[in-house]
């Protein structure tokens, strides 16, 4: 057997190769969201894949070896940052033997740097505050303008890595920043009529996406980030929801109905499943549709026809 | 001869993997040409005028406005940029196409911790009922409290300390560096590391789920903590389509508690492994590993003891409720040949639990272990438990278990074991 020790210490030697050139930037991103927009910009230059799927907690990826089959090949990393990822992706990145997508190399992006960052602590934060994020609410792409920026820090990026194509990249920055305009503006006038209507949501992953579209977010079922409803709290829930006459429960993919469907029953508020990343459904395909998807059902909701 | 040839190859690869990249970096040093020299000469004078501009311009500032006064030690000058921005205040105007965005900048109270580690403690209490003759363990006890110092060390490596501070006293549980920024896809470890021979020896007991280690573990890796040992890792991914799969070949100094004694320095342990990680479905996946491992075990001056370890754990959770549903598989299988004087013996043990996972904060889990002794594999250990975990949060962690162990000796012990670990610190990597 120590013959054998030594075969494969050959074999480990004669492995040593390296893949060859591809002459397409592969794209790894943790959400889909962010595969999403880097699609649209990079178009046919460009090959997208993400860890996470959209109906999945982003908080809790497990750091699967097939993930780092993913990061050994990628040109370019986005990671959402602001400790999001820190449960699974610094030990796939220490693992990709990948140095060109470590934090602090060309092909490591960080987007949320730029964008408007909410709920950023001003105190000092302990755990006893539940799972909170000592640099901010990390759910901002949950913002069109959030949105915008992430394009251009991709566009950015990929004209950096691939200087060639950077007329494409800026084209394809100009259409996809052209069509969220538009969008916005539809999102927007169908959100009108419901300025500053109360919500209440499950997490605290829609500060950004309220303060764009002028929801006022007064409570949520989780008493604290991360931690499971209580039956205090469900009750304190209920009591504010009759009291302030909320219509809306907002109920991301991944949490358990049966604490939200309660309140709704006791209350004749509507439970909305909100989708806060591409991908949640199949026809959430990309960034435009998830805004499309989550308006319309919200403001079915709002005008009390439910879902 | 064997180990010799071992040992050389050993070296010598890792000497070359270890220095390429700095070779590699100065041998696209090229020297400058007399054009580029007398080009940088125009543009050091160049700078030099525009200093020298400067300067005149803040002499003249210095001498027409008053001196401000000196900041409070430890107080910024100017409000830290992560604060929110004033209720009402426009959305901050979205930044043009720029090649590399560059991170708000901090205060200089805080770039004194920059490069501090992370820091983070687990505690891990047990209290132990019932009777157990063959290995009682106290009615409580602080069994082990886990601190880590991890971070980046430079372009080229990261490090990680784990101590591990029980009432007896303080061990290196782990401590090493990791080369991350190898040639050829490898990945390296140097120092005291847990030996990546099956899966639950590579796992930190905080990690586990259970508040013991499994008998073959105790029983055949020769104590409680499993097989740690001080030397040098490398391992390489093989991928096979789109199934992952590793390559890891370790050489560690030959001694490690109640496994291996060397008679000589030059008598090392060595430690093999090949892994393949798969997903089946989008829900469940299957890592499998074989390893084989050898290293003098001091009986005489040519005696080894060599192990073997099959190990399966299968996965499922779906991802839209992983947090509420999961189910865990997991056996290993291993085989100890131990040289004694006259002869040699050959000893086998194997465990195998289910964890599920049926709340969000809720598990339950049985496990069964037997295992061989290595000195004697007529005598053997075997056992039976079961758990009910409750994890208030995802830094807190109570645990029960029930189990009951049928040691060589005829000795039958009926226990409860009572496990409460809290991390406080940096939040670290979840397990996998």
């Amino acid at each position: 057997m120590k013959k054998a020790f030594a075969s494969l210490l050959v074999l480990l030697v004669a492995l040593v190769g390296s893949a060859p050139a591809l002459a397409k930037v592969h794209i790894v991103s943790t959400l889909q969201d962010f595969a999403s927009i880097s699609q649209s910009i990079g178009g046919d230059l460009v090959e997208a894949d993400s860890l996470a799927k959209g109906y999945q907690d982003p908080h809790f990826v497990d750091a699967k070896p097939s993930f780092i089959l993913k990061l050994s090949k990628a040109d370019l990393l986005l990671a959402a940052g602001l400790e999001l990822e820190i449960g699974y992706l610094p030990p796939l990145i220490d693992q990709s033997r990948n140095t060109k997508i470590h934090p602090g190399s060309p092909g490591y992006l960080d987007m949320s740097v730029g964008c408007d960052i909410l709920e950023r602590p001003t105190t000092q934060v302990t755990r006893a505050m539940g799972d909170v994020h000592p640099y901010g609410n990390p759910h901002y792409w949950t913002d069109p303008n959030n949105g915008r920026v992430i394009a251009r820090a991709i566009a950015g990026k990929l004209s950096e890595l691939d200087p060639p194509n950077r007329a494409t990249y800026e084209k394809n920055l100009a259409a996809f920043e052209a069509k969220l305009a538009e969008k916005d503006k539809e999102w927007l006038a169908k959100m009108a009529p419901y300025a500053n209507a109360k919500v209440i949501t499950f997490h605290r992953s829609w500060p950004n996406f309220a303060k764009h579209f002028q929801l006022d977010v007064v409570g949520e079922i989780e008493p604290k980030p991360g931690i499971p409803p209580s039956p205090t709290h469900t009750l304190e829930i209920i009591n504010l929801i009759n009291s302030q006459k909320i219509k809306v429960i907002m109920v991301e993919p991944y949490f358990d109905l049966k604490t939200p469907k309660y309140m709704a029953e006791k209350t004749g508020a509507t439970v909305v499943t909100a989708y806060p990343s591409v991908g949640g459904l199949p026809e959430i395909k990309d960034y435009f549709t998830l805004f499309d998807h989550d308006i319309d059902e919200l403001v079915k909701a709002l005008k009390g026809g439910g879902q | 001869m064997t180990r010799l040839f071992l040992r050389t190859s050993a070296t010598l690869f890792g000497a070359l993997a270890l220095l390429s990249p700095v070779l590699a970096q100065q041998a696209s040093q090229a020297p400058a040409t007399a054009q580029e020299v007398d080009s940088l000469r125009t543009e050091v004078a160049q700078l030099k005028e525009q200093v020298k501009a400067l300067q005149e311009k803040l002499d003249l500032l210095m001498a027409t406005s008053p001196t401000p006064a000196p900041a409070a030690p430890g107080v910024p000058s100017q409000p830290p940029t992560g604060a929110p921005p004033p209720e009402g205040a426009p959305p901050p105007e979205a930044p043009p196409v720029s090649p590399t965005p560059v991170p708000a900048s901090t205060t200089s109270t805080q770039t004194s911790n920059y490069f501090n580690p992370s820091i983070s403690v687990i505690g891990n209490f047990l209290a132990a009922g019932g009777s157990n003759d063959t290995a009682p363990l106290p009615a409580a006890s602080l069994s082990e409290s886990e601190v880590a110092f991890q971070a980046v060390v430079d372009p080229y490596a990261r490090a990680d300390f784990f101590f591990s501070y029980a009432e007896k006293g303080v061990e290196v549980e782990e401590g090493f560096a990791t080369f991350t920024a190898l040639p050829w896809g490898l990945l390296s470890k140097v120092g005291r590391m847990r030996v990546s021979f099956g899966k639950v020896n590579t796992l930190h007991l905080h990690v586990l789920p259970w508040p013991d280690e499994p008998l073959p573990i105790v029983d055949l890796l020769g104590n409680e903590d499993g097989w740690i040992a001080t030397g040098v890792s490398f391992s390489k991914v093989i991928p096979l389509g789109n199934v992952y799969s590793e390559l890891i070949l370790q050489a560690f100094d030959g001694h490690a508690d109640g496994l291996f004694d060397a008679p000589e320095r030059s008598d090392l342990s060595y430690n093999g492994q090949y892994r393949i990680f798969t997903d089946l479905t989008e829900s469940t996946n299957l890592d499998l590993g074989y390893s084989y491992a050898l290293g003098p075990n001091g009986i005489t001056d040519s005696s080894d003891t060599r192990l073997e370890n099959f190990y399966t754990v299968f996965r499922w959770k779906p991802l839209r409720t992983a947090t509420y549903r999961s189910f865990i598989l997991r056996g290993e299988y291993l085989r100890s040949h131990k040289d004694e004087a006259v002869g040699s013996v050959r000893s086998d043990g194997w465990f195998a639990s289910a964890d599920y996972q049926m709340a969000k904060r809720w598990w339950v889990g049985g496990r069964y272990e037997v295992s061989e002794l290595p000195d004697d594999s007529t005598l053997e250990d075997s056992g039976e438990a079961a758990t009910l975990t409750f994890f208030p949060s995802e830094f807190l962690e109570f645990r029960g278990m029930y189990r009951r162990r049928h040691y060589f000796n005829d000795d039958i012990a009926n226990e409860f074991l009572l496990q409460i670990q809290f991390a406080i610190g940096a939040h670290g990597a979840h397990p996998f």
